[in-house]
């Protein structure tokens, strides 16, 4: 069902939080050497409406272009699955797929994603979520996890590397999944996770 | 990240009208937007050309076309590139990551921004970012910066791969102005630090790039890339080297040589080459050749390592591509 989410009118807990830390950072920003850019745009034209399909479900919300569709997708549209690691593109804790692909959300304006079609790791299980997908399955199997922050990056990343076929070894499914860190280093079970269920698949 | 307005263009006019009214390209995104987050990039108005035509490869007779928008993932993925051009594909691989290589545009690859953490923390002094304000790196912590093309104002390595494979083999920058297209010869696109640092490439203002060309030749389909980095993936380069070859005939009738990771701009390698060209294939000619691969080099405190590093990966990449 189409929903509208306007931040002006809804304020939740983590979008408070986000606000007030942006409000507090201003003092630094000001006095930073740096010149001030050459011309601010007016606060009309700092906001878009953007409007996508998430897990199958279209969804609509206005966001200050400045939103990445990471923060959009957890802090606008409920979908705190998808982990903000280092909000650079480094980490891979962002992964989800657009249009198939996977990709950093961290790194992708949510104004960016009109019309785009996001699954993140809450859309992947059927049946309101009891059926895992045999690569959730997988990592509970095989111990592909600590702490948990990145599995599930690492479970989206692993989706896509099985579907583009770069699974033909232990050392090819390293090499296209560097892209997801583990700082417990859970690799060695996350590969054995990701090459059982590419075989099964 | 400061505030910005931003558009969506569908046609190269409406793109340039933005462009010359200040408007930001993006594409991918995966350079553009990391910096802006960390406020070394403040666009006032972000430009989306995704919508743009340029998003074709083609592979004549004459060469390879690829549309600017092509991403990173397609270009190395295309079947005619990996047998006919794999130093393209290779490079390609080897860097970023697989997400970011579904994200990143083959025009916004060949702009990206150094790689120094000087440049990319706006409370250090960095002449690229804010000219005459002096370079916290070149005293600081240098391991990763250049030993070849450095200035005084600046010494940050080039940090991408498919710059040092597409200057490897005279790849052409086509671009489109207000006042019509023009080719850039990509030796000419990137730009050397010297006085003017924050000048990286010969883009004039509001241009936009519209696809890369690569001519064809007989030692394209003998090439390809190695990068040695800190750890085995998704790392930058300490060095790198693109290597092409034309072996007819027991003799090296043509050579490409560009390395990577050690220079501030990709760096072709013309005296290597000249001292491959003629010679019979072999160990001894790899090694002669690879010796003047550093040649001009001036270190840093923390990277003297990359002369011996940088002919050593020539060397070993020689030896790949024309065998031992």
């Amino acid at each position: 069902m189409p929903e509208t989410f306007d931040e002006a009118t809804t304020l939740k807990r983590r979008t408070f939080v986000a606000a007030s830390t942006a409000v507090a950072g201003l003092p630094l920003l000001t006095s930073d050497r740096l010149p001030a850019s050459a011309s601010t745009p007016t606060p009309a034209d700092q906001l878009s409406t953007v409007r996508l399909t998430v897990n199958g479900e279209q969804r609509t919300a206005q966001v200050d272009n400045r939103t990445s569709l990471l923060d959009l997708l957890r802090e606008h549209l409920d979908l705190p699955g998808t982990k903000k690691g280092c909000d650079q593109g480094a980490c891979g804790a962002c992964t989800v797929l657009v249009d198939d692909r996977r990709v950093n959300s961290c790194l992708i304006l949510a104004v960016m994603a009109q019309d785009a079609n996001v699954t993140t790791i809450e859309g992947l299980a059927r049946g309101r979520g009891e059926q895992l997908h045999p690569l959730q399955q997988a990592f509970i199997d095989h111990d592909g996890l600590q702490c948990g922050y990145c599995t599930p990056g690492q479970v989206m990343s692993g989706v896509a590397c099985i579907a583009e076929g770069h699974t033909g070894s232990r050392a090819e499914i390293r090499e296209w999944m560097s892209g997801n860190l583990c700082r417990c280093g859970a690799y060695t079970n996350i590969v054995s996770a990701i090459e059982q269920t590419a075989k099964e698949a | 990240m400061h505030p910005f307005a931003f558009s969506r263009v569908s046609t190269t006019a409406a793109a340039l009208n933005a462009g010359a009214g200040n408007g930001r390209y993006i594409a991918g995104g995966t350079t553009l937007v990391d910096l802006m987050r960390e406020t070394v990039e403040r666009p006032a108005h972000v430009v989306d050309i995704n919508a743009l035509p340029y998003k074709d490869i083609t592979v004549t007779r004459q060469g390879l076309r690829v549309g600017s928008l092509v991403r990173m993932s397609e270009l190395a993925a295309h079947p005619e590139v990996r047998v006919t051009y794999p130093v393209l594909s290779q490079a390609l691989e080897l860097g970023a990551s697989a997400q970011l290589r579904n994200m990143a545009s083959i025009g916004g690859n060949i702009m990206q921004r150094p790689r120094c953490p000087y440049f990319r923390d706006v409370h250090s002094a960095c002449n690229r970012r804010d000219p005459g304000s002096g370079c916290d790196a070149r005293g600081g912590d240098n391991r990763m910066q250049a030993i070849l093309g450095a200035s005084t104002h600046c010494v940050a390595t080039h940090p991408s791969d498919l710059a040092v494979a597409l200057v490897a083999l005279d790849a052409v920058v086509e671009v489109r102005g207000l006042d019509g297209p023009r080719s850039i010869p990509v030796q000419d696109f990137f730009l050397r630090p010297g006085d003017t640092p924050q000048k990286e490439h010969s883009l004039r203002s509001g241009e936009l790039i519209t696809s890369l060309t690569v001519p064809a030749g007989a030692h394209t389909r003998r090439s390809g890339y190695l990068k040695v980095r800190d750890r085995q993936s998704y790392e930058f380069a300490l060095a790198s080297a693109a290597v092409a070859l034309d072996i007819r005939g027991g003799v090296v009738r043509g050579a490409r040589v560009a390395v990577g990771g050690v220079a501030t701009v990709p760096w072709r390698l013309p005296k290597v080459e000249e001292a491959l060209v003629g010679r019979r294939p072999g160990r001894r000619t790899w090694t002669e050749a690879a010796a003047l691969a550093a040649e001009g080099a001036v270190p840093l405190s923390e990277n003297a390592f990359k002369v011996k590093l940088v002919e050593r990966t020539v060397r070993r990449q020689l030896m790949t591509i024309g065998g031992q």
